[in-house]
């Protein structure tokens, strides 16, 4: 893999990071004595190379000795092919200060604002060219390149911090897309707009505890995807390969095609295919040379399939991997990953929906999130939250947050806005396994309602 | 709990032929490291001193990390990943007119070399000028320390598979279930610039962390150490054998405000949020929660904290990102905050001293204190156990995400081994807790302290903390198991 990136950032007028990076070497996974080894080099010389597999090898002897069973694989076919995702513009070749200068103007919009105590954006690119061979025949040439920006502006005042984000927290969105992407943002046009609402939270109404109606925005909508059905559904966690750092799941294999899992309104799906859109977890093949695939997760409510690979594919009696196995990086071991983790859209045009709410809380942007080690429990809250009431967007609330068990929740739903609002949000910051991986990944979702659920325990005295 | 204490009589078996990596160095000679790294010092000073002969900037700065790690996972009583890694990251800053910006490399050849020294001045030239960028420093002296452990740099996979099948073979005895990772890896730093600075370190680190399942309950125990032989896999996994067998058929309790006692893994977990909170950029920018609180007392008289790298249970180098020594630092006096960390451009612009903890440049964030230690009790966790009439028992925390940055509220859920303290006693497992604490009210609360120990967490990176006793500590909810 030859991973190269630029990461820029700016805060209250000036540059804050600067970086551009490059890295080359190869991951070398193998089966020998029936267990697995894993080893990785930057020496790329043959020498290097050949003691990188040896090393490989050796650790796969050392692994047997603790070995219940030889590791075995679903079938797949072998694959020769190229594949690169569509962009426009190469943000590499974009002018670093074109760039910067664009962050700078967001940030004067933001600390135009009276309140806003600090303005900050940031950039990042990615170019990943990655080659897999494997010894059963496949070649598979890909290359992605990603991108991504974000601003906050963020406002201390009476013993209060309150910040709003755009296009999303934490980064901001990020797709596989070229530097287009940014410039479809409009980040200069929407900087004042958060820097007031930051300022607007402070003498905005504190968010009731209680249970009640909730609207949430997409991009909440797709973490609370990605945390209470992506992570669910990795069956490497179901088998308990995770359960000394991520955890487990309560997706037991008991429960496919069994369990309802939200209300007959729910369909998500594992989607890693350019059709589905250029998300963070779109690829031609996964880093074990399954080609992409769309999986029904959520098939009508029902629970309905896995996240998996071939060998926990194998475990479980499936015929085939859903092609999920991604790494980090050269240095990484690919592990089950998500991909485009989406719910798909419902009917409801987003007028509509307000209209047709009497008494709710509209949550968007997250501000933090939560979630037991089975991800039953989750807890959320957003920056911004808005009373509706009498069909109506009302006053602000600030400090908005929900909390409950993931089952109920997605049966709670019962309206799912449609394709005009749906969006697919990119995670880039997931964190899985030891050594620690980050993985971004995709979360198409537009806003939906669910009933009768908590909200404003985060804030309980 | 681990003490730090190096212990005896463990029965691991330990290999001692040691992994000498033939390397090739940047410009063809080929060397062979004697000590487990893929490096010789000489090698990577080689390195930093071709790319500043490159480098056509009015400074240079040069940061090489090498690092040889490997890790065995296993879960469900077998090794099912075993990895290893040798990454390189030849990180070079540029000054150019004033304007400061960095490239980095893992590739070794003098093109790429080249090519990464003239990256970082072209970045730097295209941004506006940096009113804080300072000059570079010149040669400074630095206190030694010793955290490197030649039976760390040489463990091998076959020392850890055989450790790991152990500890799989004692929970199959006991019928229960073990998931977890062994790992060790060496680690070479050198930061040198074109103003004559050079400084170095090397450490050597070690990691156990075991969980132990049964059908209804687990039990969690992790260490982290320097020197291998600190670590002793069979004793944590029977410790993590004991808590899943004592937290079996976990009852169902409201949650509230409970006395909560907290062992050392979990307050580190909790307090790690804090750290950057004692950055002075953090203050300038109105981001921490000391915003306005300096000098006021806002924890209990029993709260004391300093930064002190050269705590003989710390980890980290004797400088920071650009290469000032790290000074120790009191944070927090019996409850009253009263120092900030400062990077040079932050003390300047603060009128004070810089203290240190500088991250590199150029970054946003300014400064970190990264090697917290608190001041400990004499109380053990039996002893807080001894003493609750109605309490929770918590072994870790888990997922723990900031709700208010101000009042720094925190939402976690409990996990591995959460227990109903009554009369003094452990009165079995609960199920696990959702809480929500402010970290404030937290350390205003706390009745007990322990010893302090080099605590492990996932949330946190490792700290020198007590485990403490907590009243009125807030659970808001409850999860299903």
């Amino acid at each position: 893999m030859d991973i190269r990136q630029r990461e820029i950032s700016t805060k209250n007028g000036e540059v804050g990071t600067l970086l551009e990076s490059e890295s080359l070497g190869i991951g070398i996974r193998v089966i020998a004595s029936g267990a697995w080894g894993f080893a990785s080099t930057d020496r790329l010389t043959r020498e290097g190379v050949q003691a990188c597999a040896a090393q490989a090898v050796n650790i796969a002897k050392a692994s047997a000795l603790a070995k219940h069973a030889d590791v075995a694989l679903a079938g797949e076919e072998v694959y020769v092919d190229t594949w690169q995702n569509p962009f426009v513009k190469d943000p590499f070749r974009i002018p670093v200060e074109r760039q910067i200068d664009l962050l700078l103007r967001a940030d004067k919009e933001m600390l135009a604002v009276k309140g806003v105590t600090l303005a900050e954006g940031s950039m990042m690119f990615r170019k990943i060219d990655q080659l897999f061979v494997s010894s059963s025949g496949s070649v598979i040439h890909q290359v992605k390149m990603q991108s991504g920006a974000g601003i906050v502006a963020t406002s201390f005042a009476k013993s209060e911090i309150q910040k709003r984000s755009y296009p999303n927290s934490f980064g901001g969105q990020h797709s596989l897309q070229g530097y287009e992407l940014i410039e479809s943002f409009d980040l200069v046009g929407n900087a004042r707009r958060i820097g007031e609402e930051a300022v607007a939270l402070h003498s905005a109404a504190q968010c009731p505890e209680g249970t009640g109606t909730i609207i949430l925005g997409g991009s909440q909508l797709g973490l609370q995807i990605h945390e209470s059905v992506g992570h669910p559904i990795e069956l490497d966690r179901v088998l308990g390969q995770e359960a000394n750092f991520a955890g487990m799941s309560f997706l037991t294999v008991d429960k496919l095609r069994k369990l309802k899992y939200g209300s007959d309104i729910v369909n998500v799906v594992a989607d890693a295919r350019l059709e589905h859109g250029p998300g963070l977890g779109t690829f031609a093949y996964d880093d074990e040379g399954v080609p992409a695939q769309c999986t029904p997760i959520i098939t009508n409510g029902l629970f309905t399939g896995y996240l998996s690979n071939r060998e926990t594919a194998a475990a479980i009696g499936e015929t085939r991997s859903s092609g999920t196995m991604r790494t980090e990086n050269w240095n990484r071991l690919p592990i089950i990953r998500m991909t485009n983790i989406s719910l798909n859209p419902g009917t409801w045009k987003y007028d509509d929906l307000i209209a047709d709410t009497d008494d709710a809380i509209l949550m968007e942007t997250n501000r933090s999130w939560s979630i037991d080690d089975r991800r039953y429990h989750f807890q959320f809250s957003t920056e911004i939250g808005w009373e509706i009431k009498g069909g109506k967007k009302g006053r602000m609330i600030k400090n908005p947050s929900y909390s409950g068990i993931t089952t109920e929740f997605w049966n709670s739903c019962d309206a799912i806005c449609s394709r005009e609002h749906w969006t697919l949000w990119g995670t880039p910051n997931c964190g899985k396994g030891q050594p620690m991986q980050t993985m971004g990944t995709g979360h198409g979702a537009s806003p939906s309602r669910f009933r009768n659920i908590k909200v404003g325990v985060a804030f309980a005295k | 709990m681990k003490s730090g204490k190096k212990k005896s009589g463990s029965s691991r078996a330990r290999g001692s032929k040691g992994a000498k990596a033939q390397t090739r160095t940047a410009l063809g000679s080929v060397a062979r490291a004697e000590n487990g790294a893929r490096f010789t010092l000489a090698e990577l000073q080689h390195i930093a001193h071709r790319v500043i002969e490159f480098s056509e900037a009015d400074e240079t700065e040069i940061e090489i990390d090498s690092t040889t790690d490997a890790l065995t996972r296993f879960a469900n009583n077998t090794i099912h990943q075993n990895v290893a890694e040798h990454t390189l990251a030849i990180s070079v800053r540029a000054v150019v007119d004033g304007r400061t910006a960095r490239a980095t490399t893992n590739k070794t050849d003098e093109e790429s070399l080249r090519r990464v020294a003239a990256a970082a001045a072209t970045l730097a030239r295209h941004q506006p000028e940096n009113p804080d960028l300072l000059p570079m420093l010149g040669p400074q002296k630095y206190q030694k320390l010793a955290r490197y452990f030649p039976a760390t740099a040489t463990e091998n996979p076959m020392d850890r598979a055989r450790a790991v099948t152990r500890v799989c073979k004692l929970a199959e005895k006991t019928k229960q279930t073990a998931a977890g990772i062994f790992s060790s890896g060496v680690h070479q730093s050198i930061l040198a610039n074109s103003e004559g600075l050079f400084a170095s370190h090397q450490y050597t680190d070690a990691e156990f962390s075991v969980t132990i399942l049964e059908d209804n309950s687990s039990g969690w125990a992790k260490a982290s150490s320097p020197d291998i032989h600190n670590i002793n896999p069979d004793e944590l996994a029977e410790r993590a054998s004991n808590k899943a067998i004592a937290s079996r058929k976990p009852r169902d309790l409201e949650p509230g405000h409970y006395t909560a006692i907290l062992e050392p893994s979990a307050v580190l977990d909790i307090i790690g949020s804090l750290f950057y909170d004692f950055s002075a950029t953090a203050v300038l920018d109105k981001r921490s929660c000391l915003n306005d609180r300096m000098g006021k007392k806002i924890f209990g008289e029993n709260i004391t904290l300093w930064d002190d790298v050269y705590h003989p249970l710390q980890l980290g180098a004797p400088y920071d990102g650009e290469g000032l020594p790290r000074q120790k630092i009191l944070l927090v006096d019996r409850g009253v905050p009263k120092n900030l960390v400062y990077s040079r451009a932050t003390a300047k612009k603060m009128k004070t001293k810089a203290t240190g903890h500088g991250l590199p440049l150029p970054n946003e964030f300014g400064e970190a204190p990264m090697n917290l230690v608190f001041a400990g009790g004499d109380k053990s966790v039996d002893d807080m156990v001894r003493s609750t009439e109605r309490g929770i028992l918590v072994t870790r925390a888990w997922y723990i995400r900031e709700v208010d940055p101000y009042e720094k509220i925190l939402t976690g859920m409990t996990r591995d081994g959460t227990f109903l303290v009554e009369n003094g006693c452990v009165a079995g497992g609960i199920r696990n807790f959702r809480f929500n604490q402010s970290v404030i009210e937290m350390l205003s609360n706390v009745e007990m302290l322990g010893p302090v120990v080099r605590a492990a967490g996932e949330e946190s990176f490792e700290m020198v903390v007590p485990a403490m006793k907590v009243r009125d500590f807030h659970f808001t909810e409850v999860t299903k198991f």
